[in-house]
């Protein structure tokens, strides 16, 4: 559920990177500040570890396709939410570098989506929770299970919402929010199925290793973790907020999906949606200005603000839009051919 | 100085699960010596090996590495005297470019940045792995990377080399130039090894070692036709010393 | 599995490619980062129906891998294999966006297609460009371009540690892996029980490591800081590629070069 460029607005994934930076930043310092320099190598090798362990997979019952496991969960048990945090950073880092998983403007997102809920919602909330009480094989199982799933369904969610405020797709609020939870339900009950079985496979084989694991037992007493948490909720509400006031500087998707929340059932006329948010758009200070750029001359009417490039289409000018972009991509071949030429011959 | 440069006393060590991996090892090196470390799988050598550089602390007994017996305090300078060469180079080479990983221990060091690259230079000549500078480590070969792994220990200058297994997972041509390598080095010398011909080569002395006991210490030669103390020690008889399997006549010496 | 075993050997090839000495493979990796992160961000800022807006942002991934030497064929491949996302997503598009704008006869283009096409220009774009730089750049070389750019040293360590240990550990799981096939038959015995017990093994296994990783580093000297042989140069060649495609993405962003090009022509013959 890896979230992509091309399906992001720029103030959707800024404000995501923004976000994330600080957790980021925060939990930087926090590790930095832990004397256990035995957590750097084992910080990377993990983080290697994710991607290997990938490569096992297994079939899920009852259907005939397979899975593997994600890792957010399992990196905050054996890490610590800091340093787990951070090594699924480098992970969706490595995917959207090498593999093209998500995208770099994306990155943010994904690391929000993927990293924070298991390591700073689902880890202290639900697991530590359970398995302080009582450390045994059924409470490390409840407790992998119960906080997978909430993990994975908040970042569900968001991936939702950051679709949905991005408003590059028409994906309805409603029947994408109504495919992706459920959907991430089952995901995140196999999941926490494995996460399960294998930190209760540590826990048989050497349980020092998941008491090393976690800074929050040493010197940390829960009250300023607390105060932690208290402080990410305030970022994710900052994130909610960001969001909202970009959206709303973008009202043309904010206005869709309200009207799919609240049930109307249509789609206000396209026309009028985009001619009115982008009047109201002009009232404003806009983020991009460049919204009010109009060449004179390339539409019948200048008055009409530039609502897409579709408008040069629409008007007449359709032969000069398709001359023009023919030419563009002429002139592209025609520079790579240029540099072919000039380039000095090699091998 | 003292005369002996490692001085092993009455050393003890559990591991953390309890398993008894060194019951009570004494022995002394002088310097400039090279000393097989040889026994079966299991038999203690790495976590003797381990002890040299203070890697694992005894549960009792002494280290002494030259003037120092090992502590807490004395613990970075011995790790510098100490050139430890683990069994696994992958281990030992986590940094990403060969040069990286070379100037790792200089940089530690509080070296100025001009004479890292010298030694990094120097250590990789000596191994003749100067062209694998800007590689990667995990695109080297097995020989490649025990080679870079040795480098990187001699940038540390270190009078003593200790190796775990220099060897193990050679092809014979590798291992010859390895052998080669080794015995140019006029370093004191502690090999652990299942490569009893290595052994014979490099080695004038010989401690065995089985279930964390020595069993038995002295020359090489001496220790390698003791038929009865090698199958004691799971054990076998190099194969130089070994008849010839065709005609079983032994090889003139 | 078959995947991330490719995408395994794809790591080493891009390595490959990012060893060649090319003029854009001898940029500073920052201002190759800068670029590409101001080209993607040039990219998705465009409104969600724009086309013809985006096509002259393909000089960029044009005149990269011209000069970078890329393999073209190679890139595009590895763009497919990861389309599928935006593509589903995207899809929907031309089912709920049903707004005609464009009519060709009998056949009708709605806003739906319009911005399905977008997506999918934007997907290539910056997809693209992520590939382009790290094969023209180099994981490490872009490890320190981050420390430069004031990233948390502990996380350009950890990029570089994980990176390291990819290839050791995809190695040893696939061992793992290998093992269980030649005795499992039919998928059979690729239970959750038995992947999470093999999981379990190869954690172990690794946890093992880093503590031998951690030995091999105590041993030569390292005290909690790990200190780099930094040996990035900045020169007047990298403020001018960063200066020039910046000039060069302002230009194509907020100038309409084929909407220019069509009013040319179309001026030329009225
Ligand atoms: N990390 C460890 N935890 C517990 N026991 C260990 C550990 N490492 C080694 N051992 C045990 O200690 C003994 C000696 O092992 P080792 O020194 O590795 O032998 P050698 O190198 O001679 O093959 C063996 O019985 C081995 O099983
Ligand atoms: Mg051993």
């Amino acid at each position: 559920m890896h979230m992509a460029d091309a399906l992001l607005s720029p103030a959707v994934g800024g404000t995501f990177w923004l976000v994330t930076g600080g957790v980021f930043t925060y939990s930087s310092k926090r590790v930095q500040h832990e004397i256990d320099s035995r957590k750097i190598p084992l910080m990377g090798v993990i983080g290697a570890f994710i991607f290997a362990a990938q490569m096992i997979n297994f079939t899920i019952p009852g259907t005939g396709s397979s899975g593997h496991i994600g890792g957010g969960m399992i990196l905050a048990i054996l890490l610590g939410p800091y340093a787990g945090f951070l090594t699924l950073a480098s992970i969706l880092t490595i995917q959207s570098l090498f593999f093209a998983d998500g995208g770099l403007l994306a990155l943010g997102g994904n690391i929000f989506n993927l990293g924070f809920f298991p390591c700073f919602i689902a880890y202290p909330l639900v697991y530590k929770r359970i398995t302080n009480k009582r450390t045994s094989p059924k409470s490390i199982t409840a407790a992998s299970i119960l906080s997978v799933i909430l993990a994975l369904q908040f970042g569900a969610l968001f991936v939702v919402l950051q679709t949905v405020f991005s408003g590059v797709t028409e994906l309805p609020f409603k029947s994408f929010i109504l495919v992706m939870q459920p959907i991430h339900l089952i995901i995140g009950l196999i999941e926490g199925l494995v996460t399960a079985a294998v930190v209760n496979f540590i826990f048989k084989a050497e349980p020092e290793i998941l008491q090393v694991a976690d800074p929050l037992q040493q010197n940390d007493s829960k009250r300023s973790f607390g105060k932690v948490i208290l402080l990410f909720a305030c970022i994710a509400l900052f994130a909610g907020g960001g969001l909202s006031w970009f959206a709303s500087q973008n009202p043309d998707g904010l206005e869709w999906s309200i009207a799919k929340i609240t049930g109307k059932k249509e789609l206000p006329p396209p026309e009028q949606g985009i001619h009115s948010s982008l009047a109201k758009l002009q009232e404003k200070t806009t983020l991009w200005p460049n919204y009010h750029f109009n060449e004179p001359g390339i539409y019948d009417n200048a008055q009409t603000p530039k609502a897409s490039p579709l408008s040069a289409l629409k008007t007449g000018t359709l032969l000069s839009g398709i001359i023009g972009a023919g030419l563009t991509l002429l002139s592209i071949i025609g520079i790579v051919l240029l540099l072919r030429m000039s380039k000095p011959i090699t091998s | 100085m003292s005369h002996h440069i490692v001085e092993v006393n009455d050393l003890r060590y559990n591991y953390p699960d309890g398993t008894e991996a060194i019951n009570g090892l004494s022995f002394t090196i002088k310097h400039g010596e090279s000393v097989a470390l040889v026994g079966a799988n299991g038999a203690g050598k790495s976590t003797l090996l381990l002890h040299l550089n203070g890697s694992l602390a005894p549960s009792s007994g002494s280290v002494r590495i030259g003037e120092y017996p090992l502590t807490p305090e004395t613990l970075n300078s011995v790790r510098r005297t100490v050139g430890m060469v683990f069994q696994d180079p992958d281990d030992q080479l986590f940094m990403p470019t060969v040069r990286d990983d070379v100037a790792f221990g200089p940089l530690n060091l509080g070296l100025p940045v001009n004479e890292v690259d010298e030694k990094v230079i120097t250590a990789l000549q000596t191994v003749d792995a100067l062209h694998l500078k800007n590689r990667p480590p995990y695109r080297l070969s097995g020989g490649e990377k025990r080679a870079v792994a040795i480098a990187t220990v001699l940038a540390m200058s270190p009078d003593i080399l200790v190796m775990d297994e220099p060897t193990a997972n050679l092809d014979p041509k590798t291992r010859r130039t390895l052998i080669r390598l080794l015995s140019s080095f006029t370093h004191t010398k502690i090999i652990a090894t299942h490569d009893l011909d290595m052994a014979l080569e490099l080695c004038h002395r010989t401690i065995v070692i089985h279930r964390g006991r020595i069993t038995a210490d002295g020359l090489t030669s001496d220790i390698f036709s003791n038929d009865q103390l090698l199958l004691e020690s799971h054990l076998e008889r190099p194969l130089s010393m070994q008849g010839c399997p065709i005609c079983n006549r032994k090889k003139p010496k | 599995m078959a995947k991330i075993h490719h995408a395994f050997f794809d790591v080493s090839y891009f390595e490959t490619l990012a060893g060649q000495n090319t003029p854009v493979h001898l940029v500073d990796p920052r201002a190759k980062v800068l670029t590409t992160l101001l080209f993607i961000l040039m990219v998705v800022s465009f409104d969600k129906y724009a086309i013809s807006g985006l096509l002259p942002f393909f000089v960029f991934p044009a005149v990269m891998i011209t000069i970078g030497d890329l393999p073209l064929s190679y890139l595009l491949k590895k763009l497919f294999l990861v389309a599928p996302f935006a593509f589903f997503i995207g899809i929907f598009n031309p089912f709920l966006d049903k707004q005609t704008v464009l009519q060709f006869g009998a056949f009708a283009i709605t806003g739906g297609w319009i911005s399905f096409t977008s997506i999918l220009l934007r997907f290539t774009l910056t997809v693209g460009a992520a590939l382009i730089l790290i094969a023209t750049t180099g994981f490490r070389e872009i490890c320190l371009a981050l420390e430069k750019f004031k990233i948390p040293r502990i996380f350009v360590l950890q990029l570089l540690f994980l990176y390291r240990y990819i290839f050791i550990l995809i190695e040893e799981a696939s061992r793992l892996v290998r093992a269980r096939r030649l005795r499992t038959f039919n998928g059979r015995g690729m239970t959750i029980h038995v992947a999470s017990s093999l999981i379990g093994h190869l954690l172990l296994r690794t946890i093992n490591r880093a503590r031998r990783i951690h030995l091999a580093m105590l041993c030569r000297g390292f005290d909690g800081e790990i200190r780099l042989m930094r040996d990035l140069k900045i020169q007047k060649g990298d403020y001018l590629f960063a200066g020039g495609w910046l000039l060069a993405f302002l230009i194509m962003r907020f100038i309409d070069i084929p909407a220019l090009f069509g009013d040319l022509v179309m001026g030329l013959y009225p």
